[in-house]
C-alpha cells in the first residue's frame, strides 16, 4: 500500500470509526489545526533544577487537557523551549514562541530578571504569559498573568505569624539580588510601621549568589539572638545557597525552637536533596504544600506520579500556580471562544477555578490571583506540616502599601481604565508623582 | 488477712484510678487547637504520671497518632502502610491500625519548647546520664522555676562532678526567675558568671532588666564581664572561621595549583571535577546503605579513595583527547576545557537529574566541640582541615619524595632534557593532569559535607580556586597554602565590617592591586626555564 496523505486519513477515519463503534470517547480534532502553547522553561544551566519540574507539570496538563478533548475542539500541542538560564536567550525564545510559532500563551519564566527581560517581548508582540513563582510585586504588564504570591501574599502573612507566636527580633536574610532586596524592603517598613519593632531589632544581611560559607554569618544570627528576646530569621536565601544555610545551623546547635527560620523559596524539590535531620521545626509560607489533604490535590498528586513515572517525585508550589494558571486560560479561551489575546486577556478576569488547596482562586483585575496563605513546619519526611493558614484568601497587592514609590498605585486592567499603574493621588495613568 | 485484702483492694483501685486519670490526660492532647494542646500538655507534665515522659517524647517526635473513631491516642510506628500502635497507658501492643483511621496530632515550635522544657523536669533523674545532661541544658535554656525542687534533688543524688556542676548552674537560671530570696539570687548570678556564652549573658541581661535592688548592678556587672571574654574570644573565633574557609580553599585550589601551576594548563573543568567527585560520594554513600548498612557512618572514607579514581581517569582522558592537542595555546585550552565543563554537568544533570542530591553526615562528623566553654568548633569543619593538611601533606611527599614526582618536575622545568633521559613525557602528562583532576575528587567529598550536591557545585569554587593559584604564585604548592590561608583569614575578618558581599569585592580588588607589584604572586619560582 502506497503511504498517502489521504491513506493515512481514511485509515484515521476507519480506525475512529472503530473506536466509537467499541464505545470509547474519541473526539474529532479538527486536521492539522493545533493550538499551540508555548513551554519557557530551563532545561540547562543553574535554573534546571527547578524550572524542569514546570515543563513537566505544563506537558502533564496539556495532555490531560487533550484526553479531555482539547479545546475549542483543537488539539493542544506543547512548544518545549529551552531558554538555558541565560536572560538574554529567554527573551530571543520568547520572540520565538510568539511570533514563529504562534502560540496562543506562554508558560514560563522563574526568576524576576527572566521576566523582565521578556516582559517587553510579550508587550510589543502581544502575547500571553503566565508566570508561576512568587516575586517581589512593583510590576503590572497587560500582557502578564501572575499566578504566584505578591509580597502580601506569602511574606507579610509569614511575619505575622512570627509575630503572634512572640518573636521581636528580626534576622531579614537574602541573597543579594531584586526580589530579596524588594522583599526585605516592603518588611522592613511593615516591621517598623505597622509592628513597631525597634530599629534595633531589626538585623539585614545580604549574601552573593551561592554562598556557601555560613560560619560567620549563622555565628552573627547566634549573636544577635541572644540578646533575651525571641528572634525569627526570614529568609529570602535563593535556591543552591540554602543546603549550606541550613547544615551550619544544624552544625552550630541552632535549632528551630530556639531561632526559627521562615524561608520563602523553600520548598519540597529543595528539600528532596538536603539532610532533614537539623531542618526540623523551620517554617516555610507558600500557597500551596504537598501535605494538603482533599481530594483535588490527591488527584493531582496520583496524576503527577504516575504522568513522571516516579514514586517518589514531590509537587510544590510553583507547580499549583501553572495547575491554576493554566487552567484559568482554558476557562477564558472558552468564555472568549477564541485563543486570540485580547478577548483571552478581557475574559480571564474574573475567572474562578479550584486550586490544590481545597477552595477556588480568582483572576483578579490586577492580574493577579487569589490564594490561602500556609505556613508549614519542616518534617523530617521532608514534608510540611500545616501549622497556621489565613482565615480566607489573599489578593496579590502588586503595588506593596509599605513602599514609598508605590503606595499610590492601583492596577486595573478591565476597561475603560485599562492601566497597569494608576495613581489613585493623581488620579492619573502613569506611575509615581 | 481481712485488712491485706483491703490495702490491696484500696492500692489496686488507686491504681485503676491513676491510670484512668493518666488515660484521660493522655487523650487530652489530640482535640483542639496548639492553644488547647499546650494546657494538655502542661497537665500531663504536672501530674507526674509515669506514662507522662514517654508520651510527650513521643508527641515530640511525631510519633502519637489519635483513632478518628473514639479519639483515644497511641504511640505509633510507621510498618508498611499501616501503623503499630501501642497503648500508652501500660505500653502494651495494640495491634496495627490502617493510616486512613488514624491522625497524627500535630506540633509546633511553641509546643516542641514547652515539652521540652517539661521533659527537663521529667527525667531530672534518669539513669541515663546523657539524658540528665539535656534535662539539665534544657532548664538553663528556659531558667523555668518549676524545675528548682526535682533539679535539687537531682543535684543532691548526682555523682558525676561534671554533670552536678552544671546542673548546679540550671539551678542558678531557674533561680533567678523565682521568687526566692535575694541572697539566693545573688549567688546565683555568682554561679552562672561562671558560664562564659551569650545564653547566660542574655539570661543576666533580661534579669537585669526585670528587678532594681543590688541584684540589678550584679547581674549587668556579671553579663558585662562574660560579653568581654566573649569580645576577647571574638578573633580566635574568626581565625578559626578563617582557616576552616582557607582548608575548603586549598582543597578546591590544590588540585588546580599541579594542572595550572605545574604544567601551565587553564583548565576551567577542574570545578567538574570537584563535582564529580562530591556525586562518586553520593553513589558511594547510596551503594554502602543498600548492600552494607552497617558500614554507613564510613561510607566517606570509602568515597576518599573512588572520587580519586573516577575524577582522576576523567582526568586523563580529558588530558588524553583534548588538552594535548591544544599545548602551548592557552586561549584555545581555556575554551576548549570551558566547553567540556558544561558538557559535563549535563552529563550529570541528565544522569542523576537537575535536582540536589542528598548526601547524610555522618554522627562522628556532626555536632561542635566546646573549647574553654567559648569557642565552639563545629566537627565537620575540623575533619575537614585535617582533610585538607593530610592531602597537602600527601602531595608533597608525592612531588618530592617520589620517582613519578620527580618525572613531573623534570618534564614541567624541561621537557627536551626529561626526554633525553629516557622520561616517557606525553604519559607523564597524562598522570600529572590526573593527579591533579583526582585531587579535586578528593576536595568534592570533602563539599559534599558543606555544600549542595549539585551539577552547578564546581562553578561556585572554579574562580576562588584560580584566585588562590595566582595569587599564591603558580607553580609552588606552598604558595598555593598560603594563598588559600591568607585569602581565607582575610575574607573572615572583613566579613563582619563589609558584609559578605563588598568583602568578596574588597578581596578581589585587594589580589588585583598585588599582583599588579607582584605578578609572580606571593612565591614566585626563580630559574631560566621560568620564563619558557
Amino acid at each position: 500500500m502506497k503511504i498517502t496523505r489521504r491513506g493515512i486519513l481514511k485509515s484515521a477515519v476507519a480506525l475512529s470509526a472503530v473506536a466509537a463503534a467499541a464505545g470509547l470517547p474519541t473526539y474529532a480534532f479538527a486536521e492539522g489545526e493545533t493550538i499551540k502553547v508555548g513551554i519557557l522553561h530551563s532545561l540547562s544551566g543553574t535554573m534546571a533544577i527547578s524550572e524542569t519540574t514546570l515543563k513537566d507539570v505544563m506537558l502533564m496538563l496539556i495532555e490531560q487537557q487533550n484526553a479531555k478533548g482539547g479545546l475549542l475542539g483543537k488539539k493542544l500541542e506543547a512548544v518545549v523551549v529551552d531558554p538555558a538560564s541565560d536572560w538574554p536567550l529567554f527573551a530571543e525564545k520568547a520572540r520565538q514562541l510568539i511570533s514563529a510559532d504562534k502560540c496562543a500563551a506562554v508558560f514560563g519564566c522563574w526568576t524576576s530578571v527572566s521576566r523582565k527581560s521578556v516582559l517587553p517581548v510579550f508587550e510589543e508582540l502581544n502575547g500571553l504569559l503566565f508566570y508561576p513563582v512568587q516575586y517581589e510585586g512593583e510590576e503590572s504588564s497587560k500582557n502578564v498573568f501572575y499566578t504566584g504570591a505578591a509580597p502580601n501574599q506569602q511574606a507579610i502573612p509569614a511575619v505575622d505569624y512570627l509575630a503572634n507566636e512572640g518573636v521581636q527580633r528580626w534576622v531579614l536574610a537574602g541573597t543579594d539580588y531584586v526580589y530579596p532586596r524588594t522583599t526585605n524592603k516592603i518588611l522592613e517598613t511593615y516591621l517598623k510601621d505597622v509592628l513597631k519593632v525597634a530599629p534595633d531589632d531589626i538585623m539585614i544581611n545580604y549574601t552573593p549568589f551561592g554562598h556557601s560559607d555560613w560560619q560567620s554569618i549563622v555565628a552573627d544570627i547566634k549573636k544577635f539572638g541572644s540578646a533575651g528576646k525571641k528572634t525569627a530569621v526570614v529568609s529570602t536565601i535563593n535556591g543552591d545557597a540554602n543546603v549550606p544555610f541550613y547544615k551550619e545551623l544544624g552544625q552550630q546547635g541552632v535549632a528551630a525552637t530556639d531561632i526559627p527560620v521562615v524561608a520563602f523559596s523553600v520548598g519540597e524539590e529543595e528539600l528532596a536533596g538536603i539532610d532533614k535531620g537539623p531542618l526540623v521545626g523551620h517554617l516555610a509560607a507558600w500557597n500551596y504544600f504537598m501535605s494538603i489533604e482533599n481530594p483535588t490535590n490527591a488527584d493531582f498528586i496520583k496524576s503527577w506520579k504516575t504522568f513522571i513515572k516516579d514514586d517518589k517525585r514531590v509537587t510544590n508550589d510553583p507547580m499549583e500556580a501553572h495547575f491554576i494558571g493554566f487552567n484559568m486560560w482554558v476557562e477564558a479561551v472558552k468564555k472568549a471562544g477564541t485563543t486570540d489575546t485580547d478577548p483571552v486577556a478581557d475574559a480571564i478576569i474574573g475567572v474562578a477555578v479550584p486550586n490544590l488547596s481545597g477552595g477556588y482562586s480568582t483572576m483578579m483585575p490586577n492580574h493577579h490571583i487569589t490564594k490561602p496563605v500556609l505556613i508549614g513546619e519542616i518534617q523530617e519526611s521532608g514534608q510540611f506540616e500545616i501549622v497556621w493558614q489565613t482565615p480566607g484568601l489573599v489578593v496579590g497587592d502588586e503595588w506593596s502599601d509599605f513602599l514609598p514609590d508605590s503606595k499610590d498605585l492601583i492596577s486595573d486592567w478591565r476597561k475603560p481604565l485599562s492601566c497597569g499603574n494608576f495613581n489613585v493621588a493623581t488620579g492619573k495613568c502613569g506611575g509615581a508623582g | 488477712m481481712r485488712s491485706l485484702a483491703a490495702i490491696l483492694m484500696l492500692l489496686l483501685m488507686t491504681c485503676g484510678v491513676w491510670a484512668s486519670d493518666a488515660a484521660q490526660l493522655i487523650n487530652a492532647l489530640a482535640p483542639g487547637d496548639f492553644k488547647e494542646r499546650e494546657t494538655a500538655i502542661s497537665a500531663l507534665a504536672a501530674s507526674g504520671a509515669e506514662e507522662a515522659a514517654p508520651v510527650l517524647q513521643a508527641l515530640s517526635g511525631g510519633n502519637l497518632y489519635v483513632r478518628k473513631s473514639d479519639g483515644k491516642v497511641f504511640i505509633a510506628e510507621t510498618r508498611g502502610d499501616a501503623l503499630a500502635l501501642t497503648d500508652p497507658v501500660g505500653m502494651a501492643a495494640a495491634g496495627e491500625g490502617a493510616k486512613a483511621d488514624i491522625e497524627k496530632i500535630k506540633i509546633n515550635n511553641n509546643l516542641r519548647r514547652l515539652i521540652s522544657n517539661a521533659l527537663g523536669g521529667l527525667t531530672m533523674v534518669s539513669t541515663d546520664p546523657a539524658a540528665r545532661r539535656k534535662a539539665a541544658l534544657s532548664v538553663l535554656k528556659s531558667g523555668d522555676p518549676a524545675a528548682l525542687p526535682s533539679l535539687e534533688k537531682a543535684i543532691s543524688d548526682e555523682k558525676d562532678a561534671g554533670l552536678a556542676a552544671l546542673m548546679k548552674q540550671a539551678a542558678a537560671a531557674a533561680t533567678l526567675r523565682s521568687d526566692r530570696s535575694d541572697a539566693e539570687k545573688m549567688a546565683a548570678i555568682g554561679v552562672l558568671k561562671e558560664r562564659t556564652d551569650r545564653d547566660t549573658a542574655a539570661l543576666l541581661t533580661a534579669f537585669a532588666a526585670t528587678t532594681d535592688s543590688g541584684l540589678k548592678d550584679a547581674a549587668t556587672a556579671a553579663a558585662q564581664s562574660i560579653e568581654s571574654t566573649l569580645a576577647r574570644w571574638a578573633a580566635v573565633q574568626n581565625v578559626w572561621y578563617g582557616l576552616s574557609l582557607s582548608s575548603v580553599l586549598l582543597l578546591a585550589a590544590i588540585g588546580l595549583a599541579i594542572t595550572f601551576g605545574v604544567m601551565g594548563v587553564i583548565n576551567m573543568a577542574h570545578g567538574e571535577m570537584v563535582m564529580l567527585g562530591a556525586y562518586t560520594t553520593y553513589v558511594v554513600q547510596g551503594m554502602v546503605a543498600q548492600h552494607a548498612p552497617g558500614l554507613l557512618p564510613y561510607a566517606l572514607l570509602l568515597a576518599v579513595p573512588a572520587a580519586f579514581l573516577v575524577s582522576g581517569s576523567v582526568g586523563v582522558a580529558l588530558e588524553r583527547c583534548v588538552i594535548r592537542f591544544l599545548y602551548g595555546r592557552p586561549l584555545e585550552t581555556l575554551l576548549a576545557t570551558w566547553g567540556v565543563s558544561l558538557v559535563l554537568q549535563q552529563a550529570v544533570r541528565s544522569i542523576f537529574g537537575p535536582t540536589n542530591k542528598e548526601v547524610t553526615t555522618p554522627a562522628w562528623m556532626s555536632g561542635s566541640v566546646d573549647v574553654g566553654g567559648v569557642l565552639s568548633l563545629t566537627m565537620n569543619r575540623i575533619v575537614i582541615l585535617a582533610f585538607a593538611l593530610a592531602v597537602f601533606a600527601g602531595l608533597m611527599m608525592l612531588m618530592k619524595a617520589s620517582t613519578a614526582g620527580l618525572q613531573m618536575r623534570a618534564v614541567t622545568q624541561n621537557r627536551p632534557m626529561a626526554n633525553a633521559m629516557g622520561i616517557r613525557s606525553n604519559w607523564v602528562d597524562a598522570l600529572t593532569f590526573g593527579l591533579g583532576s583526582g585531587i579535586a575528587g578528593l576536595a568534592g567529598v570533602a563539599l559534599s559535607q558543606i555544600d549542595n550536591v549539585s551539577p552547578n557545585l564546581g562553578q561556585s569554587y572554579i574562580i576562588d580556586s584560580f584566585l588562590v593559584v595566582v595569587f599564591g604564585g603558580v607553580g609552588n604548592l606552598w604558595g598555593t597554602l598560603a594563598g588559600a590561608v591568607t585569602l581565607g583569614v582575610a575574607n573572615k575578618f572583613l566579613e563582619p565590617f563589609a558584609g559578605a558581599v563588598l568583602g568578596k569585592i574588597l578581596i578581589l580588588i585587594a589580589v588585583i592591586l598585588f599582583i599588579q607589584k607582584r605578578p609572580r604572586g606571593l612565591f614566585a619560582l626563580k630559574g631560566r626555564w621560568v620564563e619558557a
